[in-house]
């Protein structure tokens, strides 16, 4: 693998072989020594445009398990916020000497700009892409279920026949679209649900059903629920009237909780907003997967991390 | 006695073909001649002869905006691609609202001497849609401004479009509208519809320029006024134009050449070369726009040459800038959409891209026939010189072109302004002896 810049063009075969790999890291962490000498002396930087100290902190302790050197750029407070461009950015990466670059900007595409452009040989990881794609996140959700699911006997399984329920604002968000492409190679059923003004436009190609009713994507009793955040400055651009209205249409609230048997997971990427997009009860019940799915990205991360950077460069 | 030109053989739009006499600024002749002792003979076999281009839709970028393009550089660009005139839109900075700006950008084309730069004033103080620009005075100053836009923002307020299209009637003005409702494409990218839900790009809907086209046509046929829409995009608004058209309200329409031939599916690599406004749309509306052409709903095709810097370009898509340079491939890529593909012929394109943009932006000495007596504005065209465009066909300051590495079917070969070449065997003529040419010609014309 050269660079990890979507799920969109991952097959299923490579796919799977990445969550088992990732299988391979979590049996890692559950020893005393958790680390691996498996990348030392490369070095990874986490370029980040973007705040996000959670995906940020993930890709950190995964390169560091791996023993690599870890390089954190924060674009607030650096030249970048000076005026300095994403081409001078990776060509001062490169001099460097990175040999993996982790990037999370705010526009979409820019990971594949620098892949693409020629400013830097380093293998370059998608952490969030504008509106586009999260694709570590979709792995790691799709390594939650699949160890839900099939626990110790995960490996080499893909998710046929799950059925997934994603609930939100689907059209601002990367993390939706990761799943929508990644869920479906690997043998899911997803159903989007959430208010028009938040789906885009035409869907029509997309491997998934579209729905605006969370009560009746519930009356199918998913496998599993997965809850976005929504941002609170939707409601300004006239996305929806207000949060409680939200809550109430398309929140995951307790009596919505209560009707989900408890074999439905109920997932989130975390952060969540308690009270918004999903209750307490819900987010804390063991039901909830927002614990192991943090622990998992860890695990996830580190297989990307390692099918990009052990061995040769520049192989497929 | 200045240097005459015989052009001989070549294949008039009509598809006959004759030789063609330039003297003394003039075509001298047109049929077979004989008598043209001491010209420089021009080979014009296989070449096809078209009245000199007029671009309704130029960014000159001069003043303010030199790094990118300059009126020499712009109208060296506009030679090379077959181009006598171009009109200059309003975006410079200072930006072309008074009578001074307007003034001096015509005097610096003057100077140069590749083409006829003709200035577009803007329609507001400072493009910021608020109040009327001095329209009056752009109109009545030695630039003599008959078009008047705002391009690159919209005049969306409908109060201050009513009045400008009503006011410029005093001089026989045209508003030529940016079509785009400023609140539906906040922070747009790309064109609205599947793949920018899939690329996670913010989408430029079809409707905002349908309503606003839709809006103005109905405008001006209520204050009586003209009104042009530049590049037109989307099928729905050829619907509209069309319905106007029809119901007898004075419109006309320009299409772009990349609307022409390219769609919005070259996003997908985030390459922001294909970056521009209005976006690159769908192959229905690709096909629309040339069926629309071809029936003449659509008058003319307009370059919106939009020359940036390479640092603009080098990024990723949300921070490069909008825009293509346009005018040294237009031609190619007209052949390309519209000729090859059996719509329209070569008397066509003589309309779209000289006759009709000359007459809707009241420009003299430009977009006449190719008959003795009249002004030496002509182009020579090779219709079978397919190659990949390269760097070398590209004559302005700036390379921001999405065809490079494409081939497309033909080059210009010769460009004549004033009666003097300004592009001479697939070569610019240099800067120097232009302007030579050019104060000669103005010498002539006013002895």
């Amino acid at each position: 693998m050269r660079h990890l810049l979507s799920t969109r063009d991952l097959e299923r075969p490579e796919a799977i072989g990445l969550l088992d790999v990732a299988e391979d890291m979590a049996a890692v962490q559950e020893r005393e020594v958790k680390k691996l000498p498996t990348l030392r002396g490369k070095t990874v930087v986490n370029l980040f445009f973007e705040d996000s100290t959670r995906t940020r902190i993930s890709f950190e302790a995964a390169a560091k398990r791996l023993s690599a050197d870890v390089i954190n750029f924060s674009a607030k407070g650096s030249s970048v916020s000076k005026g300095e461009s994403l081409k001078d950015t990776a060509q001062t990466l490169q001099a460097m000497g990175a040999d993996g670059v982790v990037i999370r900007h705010h526009a979409s595409g820019a990971p594949q700009t620098l892949a693409t452009s020629g400013w830097i040989d380093a293998g370059v990881v998608n952490a969030g892409d504008g509106t586009h794609e999260h694709p570590t996140q979709a792995l790691l959700d799709a390594f939650t279920l699949r160890r839900r699911l099939h626990g110790r006997a995960s490996r080499g399984r893909g998710l046929d026949g799950t059925r997934v329920v994603i609930v939100g604002d689907i059209l601002h968000s990367r993390v939706a679209r990761s799943n929508v492409w990644l869920l479906t190679t690997l043998g899911a059923e997803v159903e989007l649900v959430g208010p028009p003004t938040l789906m885009p436009v035409d869907t029509s190609a997309w491997p998934a059903r579209i729905g605006y009713d969370l009560d009746a994507a519930l009356d199918e009793v998913p496998d599993a629920v997965m809850m976005l955040r929504i941002q609170a400055e939707r409601m300004h651009a006239a996305y929806f009237p207000n949060s409680r209205e939200y809550a109430r249409i398309w929140g995951l609230d307790d009596a919505r909780f209560d009707r989900l048997p408890p074999t439905t997971m109920v997932m989130h990427p975390g952060p969540m907003n308690r009270g918004l997009e999903i209750a307490a009860r819900a987010a804390d019940s063991p039901q909830s997967t927002v614990r192991e799915q943090v622990a998992n990205g860890v695990s996830v991360r580190m297989a990307a991390l390692y099918l990009l950077l052990s061995g040769e460069r520049g192989e497929s | 006695m200045r240097e005459s030109h015989l052009i001989t053989g070549a294949t008039l739009p009509n598809g006959e073909r004759a030789d063609i006499l330039v003297q003394n600024g003039l075509i001298a002749k047109v049929g077979t001649v004989t008598d043209a002792a001491g010209a420089t003979v021009v080979d014009g076999d296989g070449l096809i002869a078209l009245p000199g281009l007029v671009d309704l839709h130029t960014h000159l970028r001069e003043p303010g905006y030199e790094q990118s393009e300059t009126v020499l550089t712009g109208t060296q660009a506009a030679a090379a691609g077959g181009f006598t005139a171009v009109f200059a839109m309003a975006n410079t900075f200072p930006v072309a609202d008074t009578a001074g700006v307007v003034e001096q950008e015509a005097s610096l084309g003057r100077a140069a001497g590749y083409a006829t730069v003709q200035p577009i004033g803007a329609v507001t103080v400072g493009l910021k849609g608020a109040e009327l620009a001095e329209l009056g005075a752009m109109a009545r100053s030695r630039a003599n401004v008959r078009v008047f836009s705002d391009d690159g923002f919209c005049v969306s307020d409908p109060l201050l479009m009513r009045r400008a299209l009503e006011y410029v009637k005093a001089f026989d003005g045209v508003i030529a509208q940016h079509a785009q409702e400023p609140r539906l494409t906040e922070g747009a990218q790309m064109n609205e519809g599947a793949l920018s839900g899939e690329l996670g790009l913010t989408g430029w809907p079809a409707v905002a320029e349908e309503s606003i086209i839709a809006r103005d046509v109905l405008l001006a046929e209520h204050v009586g006024s003209r009104l042009h829409v530049c590049h037109v995009s989307t099928a729905g608004s050829v619907e509209v134009i069309r319905w106007a058209k029809a119901r007898g309200i004075d419109v006309t329409a320009e299409v772009t050449p990349h609307h022409l031939l390219l769609t919005e599916d070259l996003v997908a690599g985030y390459d922001p070369r294909f970056k521009v406004n209005p976006p690159l749309r769908r192959t229905e509306d690709v096909q629309a726009l040339r069926a629309a052409l071809a029936d003449g709903t659509i008058d003319i095709v307009a370059t919106d040459h939009a020359p940036h810097p390479v640092e603009a370009k080098e990024s990723e898509w949300d921070a490069a800038a909008n825009g293509m340079v346009g005018l040294e491939s237009a031609l190619a890529v007209v052949h390309a959409a519209v000729v090859e593909t059996g719509l329209m012929g070569w008397a066509d394109v003589a309309r779209v891209l000289s006759e009709a943009p000359a007459r809707i932006g009241r420009l003299r000495g430009h977009g006449g026939a190719l008959v003795a007596g009249s002004p030496a504005e002509l182009t020579l065209y090779d219709p079978s010189a397919a190659s990949a465009f390269d760097l070398d066909r590209l004559a302005g300051r700036s390379t921001n072109s999405p065809y490079l590495g494409r081939t497309l079917p033909g080059a210009v070969v010769a460009t004549f302004h004033s009666g003097y070449p300004t592009y001479l065997d697939g070569v610019l003529r240099p800067a120097d002896e232009v302007a030579q040419r050019a104060a000669e010609a103005r010498e002539d014309a006013h002895g």
